[in-house]
């Protein structure tokens, strides 16, 4: 980006709008259909403007680990697909698709949002095991609130597969939805910094011109449940302030959707 | 025990129903998706475009590239593990090598088209799902194509011939069962795929061939009319 | 003698018989197999007497010489730059074809610099897809500000019109900069809210492109969006 094009985005921001013609802190429109994979104990598909990504959850039963003997455990994985992205190989996660599983994991583990203590099955020996996979399908940017809001979306319609005490029968759906703590479930909302200006929900080629951006984990009442810088820039505590404003804000709105 | 009626009361030269759109990646330069039963498969197709590593590039002729993956969700019983594994990769190459009778990359040296397959459900029959959908995508992509590519398993459960196998009949417990996955070039109804996993004789087989093809020419009305509907003109 | 199987101006797939007989002629987009002629692509089908060819509808871009096109330079060699046309390949602007005259030891960042996006015609394409671009053409200029958008490559002609008027319509009601590459790059410079305006006129051309009456509707949705009343220059 040379001095003119940026300048050229200021012009924009200064009036209050963006390249797509939304204001600074509008999100695009959004969609969430769960359920859509059958297989899956819990499964949603979430479109964010362009942006598609799909959320699974499969559940299975495993040891619990040593220090949480009475507790089941979850494991978030994310896949950044070269089928959503020219820029995407294949291959080992890229290290941008290890962020994006770690950051969404503090935000459903930090906030309690699926209660592991019903996933106990008999303590010290067999509890649920959660395992979550992001896959990207169209990238057009933001992909860390589209993945957010699917990994809720599919926890929210997880089914618990029938257990005769010895293997699961994934055929046999059960009506028990998993135990979650449904005023916990965090929202995502990413906010990023061009100049002086914080615009939320990047499109992908608005996200080629990050300084810096905060994704901000929100609890139904407002507590954070997760934060996380990128970009190359630095913010000031000032922006920092104002941006998990803007976050706790938008999180009301976002909410509405799950 | 014969097998006299199908477990979803299908015919014995029936399909499961079939849905199929075109366009359904934006980022793509071609893309699609086809559902048969409960099997649903996306295509991107990227290219042509610069091909990485160097070393790869043929200065004859464009390289098509195909990658396949289940998604770990995808299918009934336990997670798939996310990472290219040996299946995967033969299925990946299988599906170059019925793609490549109808596309022409002659145009393209030094570049490659590459086509990626990802499943988000499985119900048995997905690389000819995702055949299927790759054909169209390469197609929306505009590479230039002498003709399409339909695929469906074929199988024999006990003592019948039956058009797409779902998961129950690839493992039918009270008899034997093969499972034959073919493919079929549009215009010269010739075979590009072909491969057997089971047992089967040689007239079993013959028949198996004619019967697919009447399947493959109703799936390839089903895929053109997806590439159709995806550019045609909405009169007002 | 001949029989033509499919309407004009229809959208045909690969591999899709277009006509039987003898007396048409495969053209751009189709072959002859024996007594048919048949889609060699996706594409709109054009029949112009007995020449029957196909119009792509999609696929990247393909470098033509002669095309002007809109170029991002991404790296700089002794002998010059290389430039990103979206395409398979990647073009090369030599120091000979600029209109300056540019030293040996010059600091060639001073005249096109890396990101910066230029106008550049195509003046040679090799068999092999080694692209040379010129900046000695008239209309060619390195481009200050604006922004870019993306179009498909094959809407081109549309968004330009007959001699420029679609375009100028545009500019002129907008009062912004416009300028379309052949490689479906497009360059705008104006205030925001006119530039939004530029950006939804084009992405409805994009979609309604093969409706006839474009022209009206364009102006009417113009006239709408800028409150403005507009003639139509006729062109000659």
């Amino acid at each position: 980006m040379n001095k003119e094009q940026n300048n050229h985005i200021f012009n924009f921001l200064e009036k209050g709008i963006r390249f797509d013609g939304r204001k600074l802190d509008e999100y695009r429109k959004i969609k969430i259909e769960k359920g859509f994979s059958e297989n899956a104990e819990g499964s949603a598909r979430v479109t964010l403007g362009d942006t598609i990504v799909f959320a699974g959850v499969k559940l299975s039963v495993e040891q619990p680990y040593s220090d949480t003997p009475d507790k089941g455990t979850m494991m978030i994985n994310a896949e950044l697909m070269p089928l959503s992205n020219p820029d995407f190989e294949p291959g080992p996660p890229a290290i941008q698709a290890i962020e994006l599983a770690r950051v969404i994991d503090r935000g459903i583990r930090e906030s309690g949002a699926i209660d592991t203590k019903k996933l106990c099955i008999k303590k010290e020996e067999k509890v649920w095991s959660v395992l979550i996979d992001i896959c990207t399908v169209n990238d057009d940017g933001n992909l860390f609130d589209a993945s957010a809001l699917a990994v809720v979306a599919a926890l929210q319609n997880t089914k618990m597969p029938y257990y005769d005490g010895n293997i699961v029968d994934y055929k046999k759906k059960t009506k028990d939805a998993l135990p979650l703590n449904l005023k916990k479930m965090p929202t995502s909302c990413t906010i990023i910094k061009i100049g002086n200006h914080f615009i939320v929900d990047p499109t992908y080629e608005e996200e080629k011109n990050v300084e810096a951006r905060l994704t901000v984990e929100v609890e139904e009442d407002g507590a954070l449940c997760a934060l996380q810088k990128g970009g190359d820039k630095s913010l000031t505590a000032e922006d920092i302030d104002k941006m998990v404003g803007i976050g706790i804000e938008k999180s009301k709105e976002l909410r509405k959707f799950l | 025990m014969a097998y006299t009626k199908r477990n979803d009361g299908r015919k014995f030269d029936e399909t499961r129903p079939i849905e199929a759109k075109a366009g359904v990646i934006k980022r793509a330069d071609g893309s699609a998706y086809f559902k048969i039963g409960k099997t649903a498969a996306y295509v991107a197709v990227y290219g042509p475009r610069e091909i990485h590593p160097k070393f790869l590039q043929n200065p004859r002729n464009g390289k098509l590239r195909c990658y396949y993956n289940m998604m770990p969700f995808s299918s009934m019983g336990n997670r798939v593990r996310p990472g290219a594994n040996r299946r995967a990769k033969e299925i990946a190459m299988v599906t170059e090598k019925a793609l490549l009778p109808v596309v022409d990359l002659t145009e393209f040296p030094n570049s490659v088209v590459d086509v990626f397959i990802e499943l988000p459900q499985t119900d048995a029959g997905t690389r000819c799902a995702g055949i299927c959908a790759a054909s169209m995508a390469l197609a929306d992509a505009g590479i230039p194509m002498k003709g399409m590519v339909a695929a469906v398993s074929m199988g024999r459960v006990d003592d019948k011939l039956v058009v797409d196998l779902d998961y129950s009949e690839e493992s039918y417990e009270k008899g034997t069962v093969a499972d034959i996955p073919i493919a079929i070039v549009s215009n010269t109804q010739e075979v590009s795929l072909l491969q057997m996993d089971g047992e089967l004789s040689r007239d079993e087989l013959k028949q198996a061939i004619e019967i697919v093809k009447k399947s493959c020419s109703k799936i390839d009305k089903i895929q053109r009319n997806a590439l159709k509907e995806r550019y045609e003109v909405k009169n007002e | 003698m001949g029989k033509l199987l499919v309407e004009d101006k229809t959208i045909v797939t690969p591999g899709e018989e277009l006509a039987e007989g003898m007396d048409f002629l495969p053209a751009e987009g189709t072959f002859r197999d024996k007594d048919k002629i048949i889609s060699s692509r996706l594409g709109l089908i054009n029949i112009n007497g007995r020449v029957i060819k196909t119009i792509p509808v999609a696929g990247r871009y393909t470098p033509k010489k002669e095309d002007t096109i809109i170029a991002k330079v991404t790296n700089i060699l002794m002998s010059g730059w290389i430039l990103d046309i979206d395409s398979a390949y990647s073009a090369m602007l030599s120091v000979k074809e600029t209109r300056d005259f540019i030293r040996r030891d010059a600091d060639l960042t001073r005249y096109y610099n890396i990101g910066d996006y230029i106008v550049t015609d195509i003046v040679m394409v090799t068999s092999q897809k080694l692209i040379d671009a010129s900046m000695k053409g008239l209309g060619t200029r390195k481009l200050i500000g604006g922004r870019i958008v993306k179009v498909n490559p094959h809407k081109v002609p549309r968004i330009i019109g007959k001699k420029g008027s679609m375009v100028s319509m545009i500019k002129n009601a907008t009062g912004c900069n416009i300028i379309v590459g052949q490689n479906g790059l497009v360059w705008i410079n104006g205030s925001p809210e006119n530039e939004i305006i530029v950006v939804k006129i084009i992405r409805k051309i994009e979609q309604e492109a093969h409706i006839s009456g474009l022209t009206d509707r364009i102006k009417t949705f113009l006239e709408k969006e800028t409150n403005k009343k507009i003639s139509i220059q006729k062109v000659e």
